[in-house]
């Protein structure tokens, strides 16, 4: 229980910080890609803003054993790269670029972002879906 | 830009870190959209279902209870072409999931653990976006 209601608490913030931030208008963050366009700096200020309180929160795992649920950290991840995570990366820039959502926004705007959130949010669970078949293809190229 | 938007984007982003600092502290878990969502599309999250779906469910309903709070008509601007939505939404969801992670899990919990990972996602998807408003927007001229 305890879980779920810090689940709710963090979701529900991490909605209220998107849409307090602009985040959540497409123009906004199409305007922070588009560098040659009427430049929008915000997303600077948003994603800055968010790393201060992380920074402090990664160096408080290292003073605790666990998580105040009893589970551990999460570990250091794998420090290879991998073709995957650059082609994803450039894949999921190419859809963020288009229509100016991820995935955090897209889910927050659902109550008003009308039949085109809904369009783009059943879209992305679409390409969720077909992904692992698309790695499963991709790494077989890969080790060719 | 209107002047102020950069402190609301501050406070947001506040806001947006204490959402994944709370969850990193409480669960023990990194807080990212894209794996949230993908873990209970692609089944392989569906272990810990009860905390995605409270997560989920609360970053739906929370900001639609702030909406009457604002004075202008909140929008997301969204285009009203399907097929770029279609495209966008299709890349969006295959690219987070190749990359296990988007700009809340690579950028925001990434790049704050100094993770390379979460550093080369960052500067890949950000290089991507802006070659897309080049392309699309500047070039092409359909977005």
């Amino acid at each position: 229980m305890q879980r779920i209601v810090i689940a709710a608490i963090s979701g529900g913030l991490f909605g209220a910080g998107l849409l307090v931030s602009g985040m959540t208008d497409t123009t906004k963050v199409q305007g922070w890609l588009d560098i040659f366009g009427a430049w929008d700096p915000t997303l600077a200020f948003v994603l800055g803003g968010a790393i201060l309180p992380m920074l402090l929160a990664w160096h408080m795992t290292t003073k605790r054993a666990h998580a105040l649920v009893g589970e551990p950290f999460p570990a250091k991840p794998d420090p290879r790269l991998g073709h995957n995570l650059v082609l994803g990366s450039v894949l999921f820039g190419m859809g963020w670029g288009l229509v100016g959502l991820c995935p955090g926004p897209a889910i927050a705007s659902l109550s008003w972002g009308g039949a085109g959130g809904i369009a783009f949010i059943l879209s992305m669970i679409a390409g969720m879906l077909i992904a692992p078949p698309i790695r499963q293809r991709i790494d077989q190229l890969a080790a060719l | 830009m209107i002047e102020t938007d950069w402190i609301w984007g501050l406070v947001g982003g506040l806001m947006i870190g204490t959402a994944a600092a709370i969850f990193l502290l409480g669960n023990g878990r990194i807080m990212g959209a894209s794996g949230m969502i993908g873990g209970l599309v692609d089944r392989s999250g569906l272990g810990n279902w009860a905390e995605r779906v409270a997560f989920l469910a609360a970053l739906v309903v929370v900001p639609a209870l702030m909406l009457p709070l604002y004075n202008v008509e909140v929008s997301t601007n969204i285009t009203s072409n399907l097929g770029i939505i279609i495209a966008g939404g299709l890349l969006v969801g295959i690219g987070t999931r190749l990359a296990n992670g988007c700009t809340s899990g690579h950028g925001v919990c990434g790049i704050s653990r100094f993770s390379l990972r979460g550093i080369v996602a960052t500067v890949f998807y950000l290089l991507a976006g802006g070659i897309a408003m080049v392309l699309f927007r500047h070039l092409l001229g359909v977005i």
